[in-house]
């Protein structure tokens, strides 16, 4: 069988996931050897998702089911493979996030729960993930130990105030930046390199000469020269993703990693938002996704791509409703001077987070451009974005609020989580004991 | 206990052959019981060391730092316990044939507690036997091991006062040299 035509559908067994549907017709991207079994799908799944799992401090990690010890649960549900409870093209049995399985999963191994927390029984035994309780693999937020220290925090904190990303400060000394070949000094209008065929218009003279890429010495030609394998150096117009790449390593990894890129990591055309399953403009459908579609050329606005750029595709409830929603008015706030820095909440504050790569010895701070990777499931974004300006408790209520969501978050949370409930009454009664380690 | 050949595994074949080369002569193998007492004698080491001249000396000597199991958060050391399964899911990360676990009858998670028969009865014995390790078959899965249960005992002042402290301790009254748990180590054998 020979899987080299574009159009591969008839060899699809099934609807494929809405985190895989985008590169379904790249079939080597996780079927890599097509007489490989279920090895050859575990490698791909880690592949791309491993590293984040690392990160997550993945609370079920395969080394748990590979001891013999587990044999037994193992039998019943093979944790060791993500395809038990990922299983692809079963559209029938698929839940939110992918997931295969039945709500009471977690029931098979943690039946006798009740043994060691009492305050469990008589919990309905599939309400361990979907109660906004637990997580299967990432539980950062989660963990006992965490609730207690963050039990009665107010609502709105006292300090308000999201992390600012270390562009200026840090991405001109990293490893991969080719200080070499663009000296940081500020170029002036007279030194752009671009030839005389393009060099007349004024608005992209302008439009690059107040941004940060005329600020640190990145003239024309270090995004439209490219350098073909004979060492021939020619002009391009349209540069794409691998130019930013050269030195925004971390953002293009991210994109590339996200829904917004993920095809053009599979070498497939850009995504548009007419292959989206979720609402799109429809006047955006035919968009091509690529680093200026959200950023626009020359201009290397971020305060556009922070909102209007995400606003002009997006139309779902939670997206409509943002420009009516306390976070945008925080947004609003900042960019007119009334608000302090990083107190604005754009769409990118919460979905392109600001997040910390160790480069060398540096600490990175830039902005996550993998958009999906705080909302699988939602409760990641309780550490890396909500607990910034809001108590622990009313965030993990508020993400647990589909209604709210809807609104985005214009209002309070009609839902209460226990789990800080049930870990405040533990610690009263390791309080009367007399132990330590709460 | 009738003589079990080990299966051939990198890791097991690399120390029958380095065993083999130190006594000079042709390999014949080597049993299960001497690879774990091998195995456990190299834990057992690097356990203590790093309990004593790591966490007790900075903790509770020096008290420079503290150790915590939540410590990535808390910017704290890495408690014994978890030093000793972290190494023991590298391990497992290696394709490992031979696996090692920490087990208490006392366990703070209780995902520790013994679960197979012989983890049962081993843990058993080896309280009961202070200085005794325990040896057995068992069969996992579609596999048979041997397994063998060693004494973890107490060996500074930071492994009791955490444990007798710990909100979800079954036990609070461990003393210096008690046996706290126990490790198991599992070798796959021909059945």
């Amino acid at each position: 069988m020979q899987l080299t035509g574009d159009d591969k559908t008839v060899f699809l067994p099934g609807e494929t996931t809405h985190g895989h549907h985008q590169i379904e017709m790249a079939c080597a991207a996780c079927h890599t050897d097509p007489l490989g079994g279920g090895e050859v799908l575990q490698e791909a799944c880690m592949n791309c998702h491993g590293a984040e799992l690392k990160v997550a401090d993945d609370s079920h990690p395969k080394s748990k089911f590979t001891d013999p010890r587990n044999a037994d649960r193992v039998a019943k549900l093979d944790a060791r493979q993500c395809i038990t409870c990922h299983t692809e093209h079963r559209p029938e049995i698929t839940n939110a996030m992918g997931v295969t399985v039945s709500d009471d999963v977690c029931y098979v191994c943690h039946s006798d729960i009740a043994d060691d927390r009492p305050s469990h029984a008589g919990m309905e035994f599939d309400t361990c993930a979907s109660a906004g309780c637990h997580n299967f693999h990432d539980n950062r937020g989660l963990y006992e130990d965490f609730l207690i220290k963050h039990l009665h925090e107010p609502a709105n904190l006292a300090s308000q105030s999201v992390p600012a990303t270390s562009e200026k400060s840090v991405l001109l000394s990293l490893a991969h930046y080719p200080i070499d070949r663009y000296p940081a000094r500020k170029l002036s209008l007279k030194e752009r390199d671009a030839p005389v065929s393009v060099r007349d218009d004024a608005k992209i003279a302008h439009d690059w000469f107040d941004t940060a890429h005329s600020e640190a010495g990145v003239n024309c030609t270090a995004c439209h020269e490219v350098t073909d394998e004979t060492s021939n150096v020619s002009w391009i117009d349209n540069p794409d993703y691998t130019v930013c790449l050269t030195c925004h390593k971390q953002q293009v990894e991210g994109f590339l990693a996200g829904k917004h890129g993920m095809r053009l990591a599979q070498d497939l055309s850009p995504m548009t938002p007419a292959m989206a399953k979720i609402p799109m403009h429809k006047d955006a459908a035919n968009k091509e996704l690529n680093c200026v579609s959200c950023h626009k050329a020359h201009r290397f606005d971020t305060q556009y791509a922070s909102v209007d750029a995400c606003l002009g595709c997006h139309t779902d409830e939670h997206s409509k409703q943002y420009k009516g929603s306390p976070h945008f008015t925080l947004w609003q706030k900042e960019l007119n001077g009334t608000g302090k820095p990083n107190s604005g909440i754009s769409c990118a504050t919460c979905h392109l987070p600001a997040s910390e790569t160790k480069v060398g010895d540096k600490l990175y701070v830039h902005s996550q451009h993998n958009q999906n990777d705080n909302l699988r499931p939602n409760e990641k974004m309780l550490r890396s974005v909500c607990m910034s300006c809001h108590g622990l408790e009313f965030a993990i209520d508020a993400l647990a609020d589909r209604d709210l969501i809807n609104t985005n978050f214009n209002g309070k949370p009609g839902i209460h989580v226990e789990s800080l409930d049930l870990a405040e009454k533990r610690k009263r009664e390791a309080d009367k004991r007399g132990v330590e380690g709460m | 206990m009738k003589t079990k050949s080990i299966l051939a595994t990198g890791v097991l074949a690399s120390a029958s052959m380095l065993l083999s080369a130190c006594g000079g002569g042709e390999s014949t193998g080597i049993e299960p019981k001497e690879m774990a007492d091998a195995l456990h004698s190299v834990m057992e080491a690097d356990r203590t060391v790093y309990t004593r001249l790591i966490v007790n000396r900075l903790v509770k000597e020096e008290k420079v730092i503290k150790a915590s199991e939540h410590w990535k958060d808390e910017q704290a050391l890495v408690l014994p316990a978890q030093m000793f399964r972290y190494g023991a899911e590298r391990v497992a990360e290696k394709g490992a044939a031979f696996s090692y676990s920490l087990l208490s009858s006392w366990p703070v998670n209780k995902q520790n507690k013994p679960k197979t028969d012989v983890e049962v009865k081993g843990l058993k014995f080896i309280e009961e036997n202070p200085g005794k390790n325990f040896y057995g078959e068992e069969k996992l899965g579609d596999t048979t091991y041997f397994t063998a249960v060693y004494p973890d005992v107490a060996v500074a002042p930071a492994c009791v006062s955490c444990h007798n402290g710990h909100k979800d301790t079954p036990r609070t009254d461990f003393k210096i040299g008690d046996v706290m748990g126990g490790v198991v180590i599992r070798i796959p054998v021909k059945s």
